[in-house]
């Protein structure tokens, strides 16, 4: 088909000044207004995305966003509030809001801004932003290729959910009434595919996608688009199993998943509020010895780096788990004072969540499994942080003499992330890198498999 | 004139200054190409949230969120753009934006007729903002009443958190040919979590409720207090729970909340989208049996201060009850305007947004399945041995292969019709195009949910409702530890 579109950006560039000017506004504001402490976040960000599907594009979408979200502290009480309109009257309307609130809320000892000798000195280019000129042409072109070579793979591929491109970039700038300013530039791009496979036994979806800081560094639309393709007709003619006992080893993608549910039970509010199952487990194993686990916030273009956390803290390289032992949390200021503790620059989080690799490729793992079940799509939300209990639905593939034997579904998989820990077998070398928790494929010694 | 196209008009519009005629220039802009559907979509959200722990309410956040979605569609190709500003320059080019998925050449066929009014139907919910609807000082107190109820009714109880939250929306649609409609949607929430802890061993609970009116509703019928209790029981039950089992079995669901799984099993499957893309298990299946004769579900969005109700959806089209599955067959999809015209029908009023920054798209709103003949009691007596779920966590669904899930938070073993022990929240998976089949009884006995439910599809959430009566379901997948 022809399709007529212009080429050109159709939104102005972002305009960094307005970000500070909006800071200044609101910080200025709360101390007029008499708080002891405040800080903001003046955000901007736009973004092209295209989607195709089945050849033809399907939606062009042009982003465009921008907001401030001041805290304000009166001695230890505070109140936030946020607004998308920078002129000066909203921004005071906000400041004034998040002030009314603090009036109302109640004194909380380890409320207020982090340690003065916490904030970042060092601001390293962490080569996180890539601008290019925004195309609707290049970026339709990218997607229908990849789509193409997605549905090329297999003649069982009858359908598409489409490909998608798409171009983001966005700068936030962070200030408090310490005097701190961070500047935080990123640019990330995705290319996305979705096929859909068909015989007789029903339909199965799967998708494929890749995501870096600069344009440069994606994968070619053939690539992802084969993987895609792969993905969907491997998946055909599932089964299902008889509920067992067995080991399990989690693909990459789904991997990371086993990384977030540890961070959820050492951060700080699940562990001042009782709510984990790794209370008071600094200093214990909670993973067989070879298990190390660290944080890499300075990796450069990686999509979990800063260097500094959202309230301005300096982040550092550390063992989260070394020798199988948890080492420390994943705290900010907040939640490290309610816990007599100091802040580990993880306000908003883990910045690259690092499981190191054994020696095992992906092939070597489902050797060293011999007989289990391969994960490579996990569904619901059946994780409880409280007690451990893990029990979710699953897709994936049937493992006899350590090769792939048949695709599965229609199962779950359950079992307690304490022992699901303690049960690590290996992690493989295949790293998956698009995201910000980093890991190769996990094998777990056993879990419950429920079907037939 | 409506007085909720005042009402926008006076909250949104003329703030930024824009009149009829910046309207005007905006749909020329629109219309300058040949599409077959577009609309400006104007939106002003006011959010409030206070939080409460170990006592204290000790955060609260106040946020304003205002903007412009303009849309242009042209067969099935939809082109998109917004902008949190209101000012006709940058409107102006969102419209050219939006406008360039059209073909060049030829203008919109719909004659200009000049901008009307879409008379709203039925008032479904007051027209007044939620968050003045209580003091400040007496929202804290709310909370403080919460946390002191759920402490004082039993001493294993060691954290209770509590939240309260209010959103007031005000939108304004102006569709393509002029047609304007408007809507003030009021919305809260009010959700309690607490922690038991006995001998080591610590177990959660929560509960929670709202729906499209104030504050006022929590304080009536000591409904905050009452979801206080219903958190703490749930938690002590849990305290007690011993693993679930695991394979396939008979499985009852209470009434309520657990209607998530038709939620789940069939309405995501019903959404026009997938179904005109054929990417649904469902496609192509109307007027086939997917359900026993006992189940009949709808979709209904006219239900009055319901959390998923809406008097008019997000695209300008009136709500209404909608016919998924009558006595067992497939009936109809839920629609969107796009979908509707490039499949021949009409909307069913299910073209939802999250925001102007996103997209509408087919949604559900109140899904729920009509009562049946069967008592309760009766449906737990024929059950030998199998499981009785009663609240559900979260669920989720692969349109394409069918199989859905969603996870227990307070399920019990049925041993010889009787309720035993509880067990640990399991996930339950099957496939939803012969979930339905294996329904043998349908309980008298139909609840919707408390108002807590939030539907999340393409990066999008939206407030929806469930609801259900007690259903026996002969065989399904229970993911529990013990083989």
């Amino acid at each position: 088909m022809t399709q007529d579109i212009q080429t050109k950006s159709t939104a102005p560039s972002l305009n960094e000044q307005e970000l500070h000017d909006a800071l200044d506004v609101a910080l200025e504001r709360a101390s007029t207004r008499g708080a002891s402490s405040a800080e903001a976040v003046a955000s901007t960000g736009e973004g092209l995305s295209v989607n195709v599907r089945m050849g033809e594009t399907e939606t062009i979408e042009h982003h465009r966003d921008k907001g401030l979200v001041v805290t304000v502290y009166d001695g230890h009480r505070s109140g936030s509030a946020s607004t998308s309109d920078y002129r000066r009257e909203a921004v005071i309307a906000a400041v004034d809001a998040a002030i009314s609130i603090a009036e109302l809320t109640e004194e909380d000892s380890a409320n207020g801004l982090p340690d003065a000798d916490r904030l970042a000195t060092e601001f390293p280019d962490l080569d996180l932003y890539h601008p290019m000129e925004l195309s609707v042409d290049d970026a339709t072109a990218d997607a229908i290729r990849c789509e193409d070579a997605a549905r090329a793979v297999d003649s069982r591929i009858v359908n598409s959910e489409g490909a998608g491109m798409s171009m983001d970039r966005g700068i936030d700038v962070f200030g408090n009434s310490l005097g701190f300013r961070g500047i935080s530039r990123r640019t990330r791009y995705s290319l996305s595919c979705a096929v859909i496979g068909k015989t007789d036994q029903g339909m199965q979806r799967d998708y494929w996608y890749h995501t870096t800081r600069h344009r440069g560094d994606l994968d070619s639309s053939e690539e992802i688009g084969r993987r895609a393709g792969e993905r969907t007709a491997r998946r055909l003619d599932a089964r299902r199993v008889s509920t067992a006992k067995v080991p399990v080893l989690f693909e990459a993608p789904v991997a990371s998943s086993l990384l977030s549910h540890l961070i959820g039970a050492i951060s700080g509010g699940a562990l001042y509020r009782n709510a984990s199952f790794l209370i008071d487990h600094v200093g214990k194993l909670i993973f067989p010895q070879f298990v190390r686990i660290h944080e890499a916030p300075l990796l450069p273009r990686a999509m979990g780096s800063a260097s500094f956390d959202n309230e301005g803290v300096a982040t550092y390289a550390r063992d989260i788990v070394s020798d199988g032992v948890l080492r420390g949390y994943v705290l900010g200021s907040y939640s490290a004072r309610r816990l007599e503790l100091e802040t580990t620059g993880n306000s908003g989080g883990v910045h690259n969540l690092i499981i190191e690799s054994g020696e095992h490729d992906f092939a070597g793992l489902l050797a060293d499994m011999n007989r289990g079940l391969l994960v490579t799509e996990l569904a619901g939300f059946g994780v409880n942080t409280v007690t451990g209990d893990y029990s979710r639905g699953a897709s994936g593939f049937w493992v006899e003499n350590g090769e792939i034997a048949y695709p599965v579904e229609e199962i779950t998989i359950a079992g307690n992330l304490k022992e699901m820990f303690k049960g690590l077998v290996a992690v493989g070398s295949d790293v998956d890198l698009r995201g910000n928790y980093r890991t190769g494929s996990i094998l777990i010694d056993h879990m419950t498999v429920a079907g037939e | 004139m409506s007085d909720s196209v005042k009402a926008a008009q006076t909250q949104l519009l003329e703030p930024a200054g824009i009149g009829n005629s910046q309207i005007d220039e905006l749909l020329g802009v629109l219309r300058s190409r040949q599409i077959d559907d577009g609309d400006l979509y104007f939106q002003y959200t006011s959010h409030e949230s206070w939080s409460l722990e170990d006592g204290t309410v000790k955060s609260g956040s106040r946020n304003i969120d205002q903007g412009v979605g303009i849309r242009a569609v042209n067969g099935d190709k939809t082109g998109f753009a917004y902008s949190d500003e209101l000012h006709m320059p940058v409107l102006t080019r969102a419209a050219g934006a939006a406008r360039e998925i059209a073909v060049l050449g030829g203008t919109d066929k719909v004659m200009n007729k000049g901008l009307s009014i879409i008379e709203p139907g039925k008032r479904l919910y007051a027209p007044a903002d939620p968050l003045a609807s209580l003091d400040d000082k007496d929202k804290v107190a709310l909370l403080k009443t919460v946390e002191q109820v759920a402490r004082s009714v039993d001493p294993r109880v060691k954290q209770v958190m509590a939240s309260v939250s209010a959103v007031q929306q005000t939108i304004l649609i102006v569709r393509h040919d002029g047609a304007m409609s408007a809507d003030v949607r009021p919305l809260v929430r009010l959700n309690v979590s607490v922690i038991a802890e006995h001998e080591g061993r610590r177990e959660q609970g929560s509960h929670g409720g709202g729906g499209r009116v104030d504050y006022q509703y929590f304080l009536n019928e000591n409904r905050a207090e009452s979801y206080a209790r219903e958190a703490v029981r749930q938690a002590l039950v849990n305290l007690e729970a011993v693993d679930a089992p695991a394979g396939n079995m008979t499985v009852v669901l209470g009434p309520g909340w657990p209607g998530i799984i038709l939620h789940e099993a069939i309405g995501h499957g019903l959404e026009g989208d997938f179904n005109r893309k054929g990417s649904s298990a469902f496609a192509g299946r109307i007027g086939e049996r997917v359900a026993t004769d006992e189940c009949t579900v709808v979709d209904d969005g006219t239900l009055p201060e319901r959390r998923g109700s809406l008097s008019i959806d997000d695209e300008g089209t009136i709500t209404q009850q909608t016919v998924l599955i009558e006595k067992g067959i497939l009936k109809g999809y839920m629609q969107d305007r796009m979908n509707a015209r490039l499949t021949g029908v009409a909307s069913t009023g299910n073209g939802r947004r999250e925001s102007y920054a996103h997209l509408p798209m087919p949604r559900m709103t109140n899904t729920y399945m009509l009562a049946g003949q069967r008592d309760p009691g009766e449906i737990l007596e024929s059950v030998k041995n199998g499981i009785y779920a009663v609240s559900f966590g979260g669920g989720q669904v692969d349109i394409t292969s069918g199989k859905f899930v969603f996870s227990a938070n307070e399920a019990y073993m049925i041993e010889n019709g009787r309720i035993a022990a509880p067990v640990k929240g399991a996930t339950f998976i099957g496939n939803g195009p012969d979930v339905l089949t294996r329904v043998s009884m349908v309980g008298n006995d139909l609840e919707l949910d408390s108002g807590v439910g939030t539907c999340g599809k393409e990066g999008q959430s939206v407030p929806v409702g469930v609801g259900q009566p007690t259903l026996r379901i002969d065989g399904i997948t229970v993911g529990g530890v013990n083989v």
